[in-house]
Parts: C-alpha cells; sequence; structure tokens
C-alpha cells in the first residue's frame, strides 16, 4: 500500500541552536486519519512545515506518496493540503479571492477555481462571507477558511496544524464531522491537536512526539487498551477525614468530599463501590480523573514509555 | 508543473498585483503624476526658462525622457517591495511556497507585477508630461525596451530589497538612501557635458545614467553615452540579478525557516 507519508531520521537545527527536531520517524498509510500529538515545542510543527517545505529540513528523508522532497518536490506538493497552525492569509483580501488565488497557484485554471471555491466554501459554512475581508472574521471562521483553502486543489493529504485552537466547541464539533467525511471521501488526514478528546474522537493511528522525537507511533485503539491505569474521581455525600483502605486500590482523598481511585487495568471498577458501600459512604457522582487518552499521554511524555 | 498550469499560475499573480496597485491608484499612481506636474512647473517653466536649450532641446522637453524614467524606477521598485514584504510579513507568501509553483515563476510573477506599475505609471506621468512640455519619439523599440529593462530590473530590487527587510523601515532604506541619489546623480536634469572631466567620470560609474540616457536617445535622439553600451549595460544588470533573485528565492532567504 501506499505511503501517505514515510519520514525517517528527520532532523532539524533552527540557526540559533534549537535543535527542534533529533531524529522522527514516521509512516502514514494512503486513506489514515492520523494524530500527531506531543506536548508544546515537540517538534509537530516544524515536522508539519518540513513536510510542507515551508521550513528547510537539516538531515533525514521524507516522501509524500512515494515522491521524495529532495528530488520530485513539485509532485510532493501536489499531493499536500496544508492548514497552518498560525493564520496566514492575507487579511486584506477577500474570502473568496484567497481560496481562488490559491487554487491559481496550483495552476488550477480559473473557471474552475472559482466552482471549487464555491464548493468548499459553501461546505464550510463561510459562502455567505465570501465579499468579507478576512480580517473581519471570527477565529473559528478564519480557521475555517484555512481549511477551504486547503482543500480547493483537492490534495490526497490534509494536513491540519491544530485546527480547532481557540474553535468553540459547537463549531468543533461539526468541524469534525466535516473532517470525518473529508475523510470518508478517501482523503487521508494528518492532525496535530491540543484536545485529545479530539484525536480519540476522530483518529485511527498515532504518533507522539516528544523532544523532537518519535517517541510511540501505534493504532489509537491499541494504544488505549495498554493504558494500565485509569483514575476516577469520586464525589461523596458525607465528609471523610482521610482516605478509606481498599486492598489492591490506591485512594487518595482530595478534599473532604473528593476521593481519588487509581484502577489498574482488569481490575474493574465494582469492587470499590462495594468496599465503599460496606464503610456507608455513599458515592454522588464519578467522572474520569482525564480523559483516557490524556493519562497516557501524560504517562507517556514523563517516562518515555507505556 | 505542466505549461498550462504555470500559466494560470503566473497569471494568478500577475492579476493579483495589478489589482493591489489599482485599488490603491490614489497612493500608487496619482502621486507620480503630482511630483512631475511639479517639476514642470518649478524646474522646467520657472528655472528651465534660465537655462536655455540642451542639446537642441526646450530644457522643459529635456528633462521629460528622465522624469518618466525616474517614475518608472520608483514604482516598479515600490511595488515589488511593498508587496513582497506584506506577503512576507503577513506569511501569505507560503500561499505559494507550498504550491508546486516553480521558483522562477514566483519572481517572474512580482516582477511582471512591478512592470505593469511601471508601464501604467510611465503613461500616466508622460500624459502629464504632454501638458506642459513636447514629447518626442525617436525610436519607439528604444524607449519600449528600455522602460521594460529599467522596470524589471528595479522591480527585482525591490524583491531583494523585501527579502533581507526585517522591518517596514528596512524597505524604505534603498530607496531613501540609494535609489534617489542615483536617479538625481542619473542626469534627468542636466546632461554631463555640463560637469567638470572629473564628476564625468564619477557619474560613469552610476547606472542609472546610462537608463537614462538610453531613454532620452529613445524619446529626442541625443543622449551623453553610446546607446548600444548602455542597453547592453541595462540587459547585463537583469541577467545578473534575476540570478542573484532566484537563487534567493531557492534558498528561501527571509521566507523559510
Ligand atoms: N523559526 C524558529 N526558529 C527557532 N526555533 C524555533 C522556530 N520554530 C520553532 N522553534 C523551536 O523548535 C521547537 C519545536 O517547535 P514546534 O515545532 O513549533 O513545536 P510544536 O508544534 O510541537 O509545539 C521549539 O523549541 C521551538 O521553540
Ligand atoms: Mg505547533
Amino acid at each position: 500500500m501506499t505511503k501517505a507519508i514515510a519520514i525517517s531520521g528527520l532532523t532539524k537545527n533552527y540557526p540559533g541552536g534549537v535543535q527542534a527536531l533529533k531524529g522522527v520517524d514516521l509512516v502514514v498509510d494512503e486513506g489514515d486519519f492520523f494524530a500527531l500529538l506531543g506536548p508544546n515545542g515537540a517538534g509537530k510543527s516544524t515536522t508539519i512545515g518540513i513536510i510542507a517545505s515551508l521550513v528547510n529540513k537539516t538531515a533525514g528523508r521524507v516522501a509524500v506518496f512515494g515522491h521524495d522532497i529532495d528530488t520530485e518536490l513539485e509532485a510532493a506538493k501536489s499531493c499536500i493540503g496544508l492548514v497552518p497552525q498560525e493564520f496566514n492569509f492575507n487579511m486584506w483580501e477577500p474570502v473568496s479571492e484567497i481560496v481562488v488565488n490559491q487554487a491559481g497557484y496550483y495552476g488550477i485554471e480559473r473557471g474552475v477555481a472559482l466552482q471549487r471555491a464555491e464548493k468548499y466554501l459553501r461546505q464550510i459554512g463561510l459562502w455567505d462571507k465570501r465579499r468579507v475581508m478576512a480580517r473581519e472574521l471570527s477565529g473559528g471562521m478564519k480557521r475555517r477558511l484555512m481549511i477551504a483553502r486547503a482543500l480547493v486543489h483537492e490534495p490526497r493529504l490534509l494536513i491540519l496544524d491544530e485546527p480547532t485552537a481557540g474553535v468553540d466547541i459547537e463549531i468543533r464539533r461539526s468541524m469534525w464531522q466535516f473532517l470525518r467525511e473529508i475523510n470518508q471521501q478517501g482523503t487521508t488526514i494528518i492532525l496535530t491537536t491540543h484536545y485529545l478528546e479530539e484525536a480519540e474522537s476522530l483518529c485511527r493511528n498515532i504518533a507522539v512526539i516528544n523532544n523532537g522525537l518519535t517517541i510511540a507511533s501505534t493504532g489509537m485503539r491499541a494504544l488505549l487498551t495498554k493504558l494500565h491505569v485509569e483514575t476516577f474521581v469520586l464525589n461523596l455525600a458525607q465528609a471523610l477525614s482521610s482516605a478509606p483502605a481498599i486492598a489492591g486500590y490506591r485512594l487518595n482523598l482530595v478534599d473532604e468530599t473528593t476521593l481519588e481511585v487509581e484502577v489498574t487495568k482488569g481490575q474493574g471498577i465494582n469492587h470499590v463501590f462495594d468496599a465503599l458501600g460496606k464503610l456507608d459512604i455513599e458515592v454522588t457522582s464519578m467522572r474520569n480523573k482525564t480523559n483516557r487518552l490524556e493519562e497516557m499521554f501524560m504517562r507517556l511524555v514523563e517516562t518515555g514509555q507505556l | 508543473m505542466r505549461v498550462s498550469a504555470q500559466y494560470n499560475a503566473f497569471k494568478t499573480i500577475l492579476v493579483k498585483e495589478v489589482l493591489r496597485f489599482a485599488r490603491i491608484w490614489v497612493q500608487t499612481v496619482l502621486p507620480a503624476m503630482i511630483t512631475t506636474a511639479l517639476y514642470f512647473v518649478i524646474f522646467g517653466n520657472l528655472i528651465g526658462s534660465q537655462i536655455g536649450n540642451i542639446h537642441g532641446f526646450r530644457y522643459m522637453d529635456y528633462i521629460v525622457p528622465g522624469l518618466i524614467l525616474m517614475a518608472v524606477i520608483n514604482n516598479s521598485y515600490a511595488n515589488v517591495v511593498s508587496s513582497f514584504f506584506g506577503a512576507k510579513f503577513q506569511r501569505h507568501i507560503e500561499e505559494m511556497l507550498i504550491s508546486p509553483m516553480p521558483n522562477y515563476l514566483i519572481l517572474l510573477g512580482f516582477i511582471s507585477g512591478g512592470l505593469a506599475r511601471g508601464l501604467v505609471v510611465g503613461v500616466a506621468v508622460a500624459l502629464v508630461a504632454t501638458i506642459f512640455a513636447g514629447v518626442h519619439l525617436n525610436n519607439l523599440l528604444i524607449v519600449v525596451l528600455v522602460v521594460t529593462l529599467t522596470s524589471s530590473l528595479f522591480a527585482m530590487g525591490g524583491l531583494v530589497n523585501a527579502v533581507y527587510a526585517k522591518s517596514f523601515d528596512d524597505i524604505s532604506i534603498i530607496p531613501t538612501f540609494v535609489l534617489t541619489p542615483l536617479t538625481y546623480l542619473g542626469g534627468i536634469f542636466y546632461s554631463i557635458d555640463m560637469l567638470s572631466p572629473f564628476w564625468q567620470g564619477v557619474s560613469l560609474v552610476n547606472p542609472i545614467l546610462y537608463m537614462i540616457n538610453a531613454m532620452r536617445y529613445g524619446m529626442l535622439g541625443v543622449s551623453d553615452i553610446n546607446v548600444g553600451v548602455a542597453i547592453g549595460m541595462i540587459c547585463a544588470f537583469n541577467v545578473i540579478l534575476y540570478a542573484f533573485a532566484l537563487n534567493l528565492l531557492r534558498r528561501g532567504v527571509g521566507i523559510r525557516a
């Protein structure tokens, strides 16, 4: 199967001495919906910048659908649609012109470009705003403008660098739905995000980079089942002065009426409730301490392993 | 990219650039017309009448070619320096950088934008000149050649300036400290015959002198220097600056991390 992205040994030293990438390896299959995760400064945007040829790499290989960016740059570029982390359109240009011109840069004839711009601006809900200057759009609309712009040449691979940062929850959900549809129609998608819930809900495969190194690259489901410990937060009806003891579980009293329970994989949580019931401790509600992926992610970044 | 795709991409930049300066014509086209009119009133009319003829032309008529070319130079330069720096500053240059457009096409696109503005302003200034002075035409081919080559040269100069500029202040350094002095000393308002041999020699290292004289030959048929040499030089400068600017884009100086 063709690999949408094949990266090996990618390094990047920025002038000034920052070693942003120290050896990133990454393979993304065609048709995948792939999450690239990592804490701030991990090197996600740098990796994406190199793929899209906005950043010159120091060493390593990058191929996009088999086109090496060193030898077949134009072919590689034609396959990619990019939604960068920062707004990078002309604020003094009307919305539709931004999209139509981008199509033009890809060599698309103007008549076709106009049709495509209409299609994607309608799909993304910006058609009403087509004559508005870009600077007048809200943050969420600006993000969506960049998505329409990235799709106008109908790329095989769509790369989104934190596309939902600063986008309110409702719009975020509709963007997710839109991206799912695009993916189902065959476009490979890679995204980076801070909202791990987003990665969990959208992506099939995932890579985690930290400090410029790939520390995990696997299936989302496989990753989640590898998660050993999950922490639940229980809200109690009565105040306690110390955490009760339940054999086999670690309990931690956060405040008088809030109890955290670490449940190891395979243990189940029923036993905790039984034991608490016997102690006459009434649980009024319960939630996950963090999203499961987030927990796994924290562990990965802290320890480098699962 | 296929040739037809390249054509579409090039046209996109050109149209965008033309619309950009056309929308703000009050800032881009009008100022040169007003300045030229002032030059004619002050130098041509008031002072020029005291000077008499130069090389057989009224002073008023003698300065027309230089004034037109000065407007072409300033506007070609200004168009590209502000457009390219703006694109770099707001980062929408990335729209072109991620596209499969080859670097030379990006370069040609910006040059053509500068050329378009240079030509529009050149014609506008020539029209103003007809109000005050006689606009002669000795050799249309030479005029077209000189205007086009000079315009493209300074358009590329604007691009190079924009590549290195780090702030909006930086984009006025070359116009203020290099372009304006060289233009004024390039013989717009005088013939170097009027200078002492020493200053004549100094003037000869000023490339703009050659451009203005070639233009004057195209319009009036008189020149302080050999027109063939002048045009050859302008061509050579174009080739050198083209290679230099293309290399900057290729290496991504100032635009790629
Ligand atoms: N243009 C640049 N010049 C110098 N250092 C940079 C530049 N861009 C990013 N960096 C540094 O490289 C590292 C990785 O940054 P980045 O790729 O943006 O991380 P992420 O997107 O994962 O947050 C950081 O330490 C950042 O400060
Ligand atoms: Mg980033």
